[in-house]
């Protein structure tokens, strides 16, 4: 098999994930200087509400399943940016001249709320995401056996582009995007042009919150299964591909994100061989001879996955704190 | 236009503007001048609505706005040019004078005023798609009062528009604040450069360590043997 292509595929699918979450983070630390660590449960509600939806209306009703499957989005993205919203307004705005460790601290304990209300409203059980839409693998490489590709990963990478170009447009071509960026470097002189603030950090963690219902649709069906607890190391992982790409950085985030993916899926796909303590039989006489019984002596295997994530994260943290597209945080106005 | 009764304005405890009295009427050219840290910005950011006002009244246009904030005085026709310009230097110039039409929602007339705008500095016309940051100092001045202008102020307040300009910039900039007022504008200019400013106001005031000391006509206090002495670098 194909693995390098076919990891390259795995990873764009699952970093386009990331990118749109990692932007969710982006959005609200550029503006405020926040990091919203209950966002990653922001994304576990909008997969949670399109589970109920889905599994509500594919019960016999004979609605085209692609019907199904949009009006869980559809259902999933005001639920979110309602949650978003209340986030900003109950919790994050009183304390927004409080020293930075307090909305810190608070965003872990909005996150632990959050999983516990999921846990209340949707059971601790993994939940099965309903199979509405047969996946189609194609081949893509000439011969058989080689890299695939299926429609849930073109409809993921596609619906992510999509959304990324929406996301671009608005913030770059509109006057409520420019108003957010003005207001993410000096709200002050913002206000002095007449910009509600208030109004437009709400707008900003509700739009993050509308990504985020949208990237819990495509976990959803990606893996197929929702868990009360799912929000967390995804919520991490966007987190690193923002901080990978710089944060506060719109670019940065879609960049990070796509390279986290493809650096987790090379990694899983390739740690096992790497890791494998066979590569090292020339040194050692009894290892060869344990190894041509069972050539496989692996350390770490694709379950080791998650690492790299973080491994990712740490590197960055020491060698361009900055990240790839950050400017030195300084260069803000 | 404006009346400023008794206005007292502090940062914490300290005590920066103390007990005030200011009036501009409409379609007058106002000056308060003053040594630094005598409290003219305080004096402007209170205005606003950027500080919380400890004791006294801000009348605007017939109504007590004493603790509007900002963004809502901005729609009933107050601008601020605040010190420093306060340009938006990662946004395009365009884009910092969209976010001074930003209240605005006649397209048309904010598409004529833009141009309006760029007749005044034809600088900015032609580095319109470039971010504010890039601009030279002067550059951002225009900018800043370009921005002021496209929100169609009723009552314009500038601080220190002269700051750190070279002597040609300035003349261009008070020629600009003469033309605003021209057009019918209000404005209420805070100035070091006391000679300037008292030389193209109707009326001026001055104020020491948060107080107002003196206060007339432009003219007659350009003669005054104390303002001579402490503002325009002359013998007494
Ligand atoms: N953010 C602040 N916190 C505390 N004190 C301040 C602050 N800003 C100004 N002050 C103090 O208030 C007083 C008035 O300052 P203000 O900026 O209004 O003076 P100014 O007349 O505008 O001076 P300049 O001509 O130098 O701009 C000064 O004593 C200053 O130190
Ligand atoms: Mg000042």
């Amino acid at each position: 098999m194909d693995t390098f292509l076919q990891q390259i595929i795995n990873g764009l699918t699952l970093g386009s994930v990331y990118a749109i979450v990692a932007l969710g983070y982006t959005m609200v630390y550029g503006i405020i200087q926040l990091i919203n660590f209950a966002h990653g449960e922001v994304v576990m509600i909008g997969a949670m509400v399109a589970y109920s939806t889905i599994v509500a209306l594919s019960g016999g009703t004979g609605l085209p399943p692609a019907l199904v499957l949009a009006s869980g989005v559809a259902a999933a993205i005001p639920v979110c940016m309602a949650v978003g919203y209340a986030l900003e307004r109950v919790a994050y705005r009183p304390l927004r001249h409080a020293p930075r460790l307090a909305p810190l601290i608070t965003a872990i304990g909005l996150s632990i709320i959050l999983q516990h209300l999921a846990l209340i409203v949707w059971s601790r059980n993994p939940l099965p995401y309903p199979q509405i839409i047969a996946t189609v693998t194609y081949q893509i490489t000439a011969t058989a056996g080689g890299a695939t590709i299926t429609n849930v990963q073109i409809a993921i990478i596609g619906g992510s582009l999509a959304t990324m170009a929406l996301l671009l447009f608005l913030v770059y071509r509109t006057k409520l995007g420019i108003a957010m960026r003005a207001v993410a470097q000096n709200q002050q002189v913002a206000g002095l042009m007449g910009i509600d603030i208030n109004r437009v950090i709400s707008l900003t963690f509700v739009i993050g919150a509308g990504l985020a219902a949208i990237a819990g649709v495509m976990v959803g069906s990606y893996y197929g299964i929702a868990h009360y607890q799912m929000g967390f190391i995804l919520g991490l992982k966007a987190f690193s591909a923002a901080v990978l790409g710089g944060i506060g950085n719109l670019g940065g985030a879609m960049l990070g994100g796509l390279l986290l993916g493809i650096i987790e899926a090379l990694g899983a796909g390739y740690v096992g061989d790497l890791t494998n303590l066979c590569n090292l039989s020339g040194w050692s006489t009894a290892l060869a001879q344990r190894c041509a019984v069972d050539s496989n002596l692996t350390l770490f295997g694709s379950n080791y996955q998650d690492v790299f994530a973080f491994l990712v994260l740490i590197a960055v943290l020491v060698f361009r704190p900055s990240g790839l597209l950050g400017e030195r945080v300084s260069d803000r106005a | 236009m404006l009346v400023l009764s008794r206005l007292e304005l502090a940062y914490g405890g300290i005590q920066a503007v103390k007990g005030i009295d200011i009036v501009v009427d409409q379609g007058e050219l106002v000056c308060l001048v003053g040594a630094n840290g005598a409290g003219k910005t305080t004096t402007l950011k209170g205005i606003c609505g950027l500080l919380p006002v400890k004791a006294g009244t801000i009348v605007y246009r017939g109504e007590n706005v004493t603790g509007s904030p900002a963004f809502r005085l901005v729609r009933q026709g107050l601008a601020l040019v605040p010190e420093g310009r306060g340009v938006f230097g990662g946004l395009t110039i365009e884009e910092n004078l969209a976010m001074g039409a930003y209240i605005r929602t006649d397209r048309a007339g904010v598409a004529a005023d833009v141009e309006r705008v760029y007749a005044l500095f034809p600088r900015l016309k032609e580095r319109r798609r470039q971010t504010a940051g890039t601009l030279s100092g002067g550059e951002q001045q225009m900018l800043a009062m370009g921005r002021a202008i496209m929100s169609r102020p009723k009552l314009l307040l500038l601080d220190e528009p002269s700051m750190g300009l070279a002597p040609l910039m300035v003349q261009k900039v008070f020629e600009t604040i003469i033309a605003v007022a021209r057009e019918g504008v209000t404005i209420l200019l805070v100035e070091q450069n006391a000679r300037l400013a008292l030389e193209v106001s109707h009326r001026g005031y001055v104020m020491e360590s948060g107080e107002i000391t003196l206060a007339g006509e432009a003219r007659a206090l350009l003669h005054d043997p104390k303002v001579r002495a402490a503002y325009l670098g002359e013998a007494a």
